[in-house]
């Protein structure tokens, strides 16, 4: 019987979650147009993505620089399976996803041996080696141009229009985010950042790492390939910079960015790094200079990410004597 | 040996040679700081796209070369100062984003202060081709491989010869001894910055005759310059070298013989071997790198 | 026999670390492994427990041969250490690093862990409290919901050994555990080695406080460069003239 001092306190990430489900809830009475929807929707779908690029990156301390490529063969292969071979649609988005979980496990183990900087070029590798087959192979996949994609539907439903795939997507999110956290609060999310602490005393305790390494990895690249699947059906067309380098960089820094080790950290660098291009449009040529400035600013301030130092201040909002 | 192979030798030669100097950068700043500067490239793109402009300007082909590279240098020194050096406690990381974020902000600045259209610059004795063995040879290969080579003599020496240079090589063994010794840290990292984006700028001017350059040339040659440095072993300089010219025979062969399609991807895949099959570091079975 | 080394060697390079050590350590003992700096015992260590592959020689445990598989295994197969250098894990909380101690007996399924079944409720309160009772019994009550990164020195140490317990092992190894404690905090060490072995795990003490290693062993090894050079009992062994002349005319630090 636990004594109630082995009663575990009430957890920040779970009141956060709950926190991210009513966000999503409220969030369309403050969106005025289609346009917002949209942006809503993007950032939605990159939050997946980041939610499980955090789990490989933040918890297990691993790297990542090609994660774009598995949201690309995830888009690319539920458009090719549905538009070449005329697969249903959600047939063709669980093969697009299954097969990508299969081969990031098939190109995870070896992969996975690779340390720091080589680990990084490995999977950078990968990602390009990806990008350019599908710009290549037009044949398949209409090449640099890109190729149409229908939309997700069974049985003469179809799931078109901004409102429905909001809902679509806040939904998938909070699941996302309740998985990803189910996990973390457990023995394999202790697993995984022990591997992160320290990898030879992670394995004194009968961790294997490759196992963990390999299991965090397969996760987050199926995570990807299931946002870019459903990215593919949701704009109706996809093109091979869905799949490009500079893709996984700026999925990297949403990352980092938000502050790892947090998904809601995760969700938040989505959210103000797919949001702040859109704003930047406005200054159009200026565009690039201030997204990397920004990149570099709070990065230079806020070098643990933007949760985190949040979270002290606070900590140390709260502490200040009234 | 065929006319062909010896053409594909000679591009694959010069384009490596160019990755050399990239790799170098590089491995230098790794060295000093275990940062990977993903703005690598963008120095490279600096040094074609600057020279240009001073030459548009009308500003002869040498002085405009010395100006670029001297700029470059200066961005070099400015992201040490304003970016790096501010950082420096973060993990290496949030290092990793600052420096793409450079990257990201010098291509935006170079489509501002220049344009997005594709440059060029005079070839620099002319361009005539020379006949070798069948193969036709552009003079500019010749001032690329025969610039390479006078740059790495000269680090050589800079790096055995000279106090600072022993000073960045005592930082990349030992940084903790090195500042017991009295070494100012910051100001290798700040040399080093400086001295890694001037090779990529020479890289850059070296270059663009052939291959010419543009706002974001630099990205794909930061990455196989990337590439070449992890091939040869990250950090080490002569390691650097013979990746960068390994990468450039291999992708101009692969692009020859093979594909030229899939020419951008001949070097990751290489790569990719590489680290699979050779891992870097691995003494025996077990790495006795930590000590535990 | 609970531990048998087999003519165990490691070279690195042109340097033989350690060469020909043979040993068995019978089980409910305190064991002692000393030598002088570099006499190859955290080589050695690290031999059994997979972190280095032998160059030559075999490891047993319980009998099994170990040698040649990857650390994790060992440590499944229940041979637990702490670490010379401390390798905690700064991204966690005490608690939490004793917790993901006890990974070997608590790993779940993964469908209970993502969908967070009853079952695994269950099992992290269960984890929680076994964690609590072995910080209890370093006597790091206090310091469970600290930050392990801001915990002092000597508490870090005990921290190590709770986690390693966490995993139940046969086997407990133990890397200079006194290292850079003062005489009181090395008093408490040596009540928990007393009060382990008390509880029937079988612990090998790698150390150079020959006072401690000689109060709480009953079976001591010694090394001197890389080959075994006498064992017995302490009272044998510091008796010995050649381990006086190799190690013990030396000041203990």
């Amino acid at each position: 019987m636990a004594s109630p001092a082995a009663a575990a306190p009430p957890s920040a990430s779970r009141r956060g979650i709950v926190a991210l489900a009513i966000a999503v809830a409220l969030l369309p009475l403050a969106l005025p147009n289609n346009y917002t929807y949209e942006i809503a929707i993007l950032v939605g779908l990159n939050a997946i993505v980041c939610v499980g690029l955090n789990l490989l990156i933040g918890y297990a301390g691993q790297i990542s620089l090609g994660h774009a490529g598995f949201f690309g063969l995830g888009a690319y292969g539920t458009a090719i399976l549905a538009t070449r071979y005329g697969w249903p649609t959600p047939a063709s988005l669980g093969a697009a996803i299954a097969g990508v979980a299969l081969l990031a496990w098939a190109i995870g183990r070896p992969i996975l041996r690779l340390r720091g900087h080589a680990l990084a070029m490995a999977t950078l590798g990968m990602g390009i080696i990806v990008a350019v087959v599908i710009a290549t192979e037009d044949r398949y996949t209409g090449g640099p141009d890109g190729m149409s994609v229908p939309p997700l539907g069974i049985a003469g439903y179809v799931l078109a229009g901004e409102r429905h795939w909001y809902w679509v997507v806040g939904v998938l999110l909070v699941a996302t985010v309740w998985l990803a956290q189910n996990l973390i609060d457990s023995p394999r999310g202790r697993a995984w950042r022990a591997l992160h602490g320290s990898e030879v005393a992670a394995s004194a305790i009968g961790i294997d790492p490759a196992r963990h390494k390999l299991s965090a990895f397969v996760l987050s690249a199926a995570l990807a390939a299931a946002a870019g699947a459903l990215t593919a059906h949701y704009s109706g067309f996809i093109t091979p910079a869905k799949a490009s380098f500079l893709h996984s960089i700026e999925l990297v820094t949403m990352v980092v960015f938000g502050g790892m080790a947090s998904s809601l950290g995760a969700v938040l660098g989505a959210a103000v790094l797919t949001t702040l291009p859109q704003l930047l449009t406005v200054f159009k040529e200026y565009e690039m200079v201030l997204l990397g400035a920004v990149l570099m600013l709070t990065m230079i301030f806020m070098p643990q990410g933007l949760v985190p130092t949040l979270g002290r201040a606070l900590a140390a909002a709260r502490r200040k004597p009234r | 040996m065929s006319a062909q192979l010896v053409q594909f030798l000679l591009t694959g030669l010069t384009v490596g040679a160019i990755y050399a100097l990239v790799a170098l950068g590089f491995a230098i700043i790794y060295n000093a700081s275990h940062v990977i500067n993903f703005a690598q490239g963008e120095f490279v793109m600096i040094g074609g796209m600057a020279a240009a402009a001073f030459v548009e300007a009308g500003l002869p082909l040498p002085l405009a070369a010395l100006l670029a590279v001297g700029g470059a240098t200066l961005v070099g020194l400015a992201l040490e100062k304003l970016a790096v050096e501010p950082a420096r406690g973060a993990p290496v990381v949030t290092l990793i984003i600052i420096t793409i974020g450079a990257s990201i902000l010098l291509r935006g600045l170079a489509s501002l202060i220049w344009d997005k259209k594709i440059h060029a610059l005079p070839a620099f004795s002319g361009e005539t081709p020379l006949k070798l063995g069948g193969a036709t040879l552009l003079p500019q290969t010749l001032w690329v491989l025969g610039a390479t080579v006078v740059t790495v003599a000269l680090l050589w020496w800079f790096f055995n010869r000279t106090l600072t240079g022993k000073a960045i090589l005592a930082v990349s063994h030992n940084r903790l001894a090195a500042q017991l010794m009295g070494i100012s840290v910051r100001r290798v990292l700040l040399v080093s910055f400086g001295l890694s984006a001037a090779l990529g700028a020479l890289a850059g001017v070296l270059i663009t005759p052939i291959s010419f350059t543009s706002w974001d040339v630099g990205v794909m040659l930061g990455l196989k310059g990337f590439a070449a440095a992890i091939l040869g072993g990250m950090g080490s300089g002569p390691g650097a070298i013979i990746g960068g010219l390994a990468l450039g025979l291999i992708e101009s062969l692969g692009a020859g013989y093979l594909s030229s399609a899939y020419k951008d991807v001949f070097a990751f895949v290489i790569i990719l071997a590489a680290l699979i099959f050779l891992p870097d570091g691995l003494a025996g079975r077990r790495r006795a790198t930590e000590r535990v | 026999m609970l531990l048998r080394a087999e003519n165990l060697a490691k070279r690195f390079g042109g340097v033989r670390a350690v060469q020909d050590v043979s040993f068995a350590l019978a089980p409910g003992m305190v064991h002692a492994i000393i030598g002088p700096n570099g006499a190859g015992k955290t080589t050695l260590l690290n031999m059994l427990t997979g972190i280095y592959l032998p160059s030559e020689g075999r490891v047993f445990l319980e009998e099994r041969e170990l040698t040649g598989q990857q650390p994790h295994r060992f440590a499944a197969a229940g041979i637990g250490r702490t670490f010379q250098n401390l390798q905690i894990f700064f991204n966690m909380s005490a608690l939490e690093n004793v917790m993901a101690g006890r990974w070997l007996h608590e790993r779940g399924s993964f469908a209970a862990a993502a969908l967070r079944l009853p079952q695994l409720r269950r099992a992290e309160r269960h984890c929680r409290a076994e964690a609590l009772s072995l910080l209890d019994l370093v006597g790091l009550t206090r310091w469970a919901d600290a930050a392990s990164d801001a915990m002092p020195y000597g508490a870090l140490k005990r921290l190590e050994i709770a986690r390693a317990l966490a995993a139940g092992p046969k086997l407990l190894l133990l890397d200079e555990p006194a290292a850079g404690l003062n005489p009181t905090e090395t008093h408490e060490i040596d009540r928990l080695i007393r009060e382990l072995a008390a509880r029937g795990i079988t612990i090998v003490l790698v150390e150079h406080n020959m006072k401690l290693v000689m109060g709480v062993s009953g079976h001591v090894i010694v090394l001197d460069e890389g080959r075994l050079l006498a064992e017995g009992e302490p009272r044998e062994v510091s008796a010995d003239p050649r381990v006086i002349e190799a190690y013990l005319g030396e000041e203990a630090p």
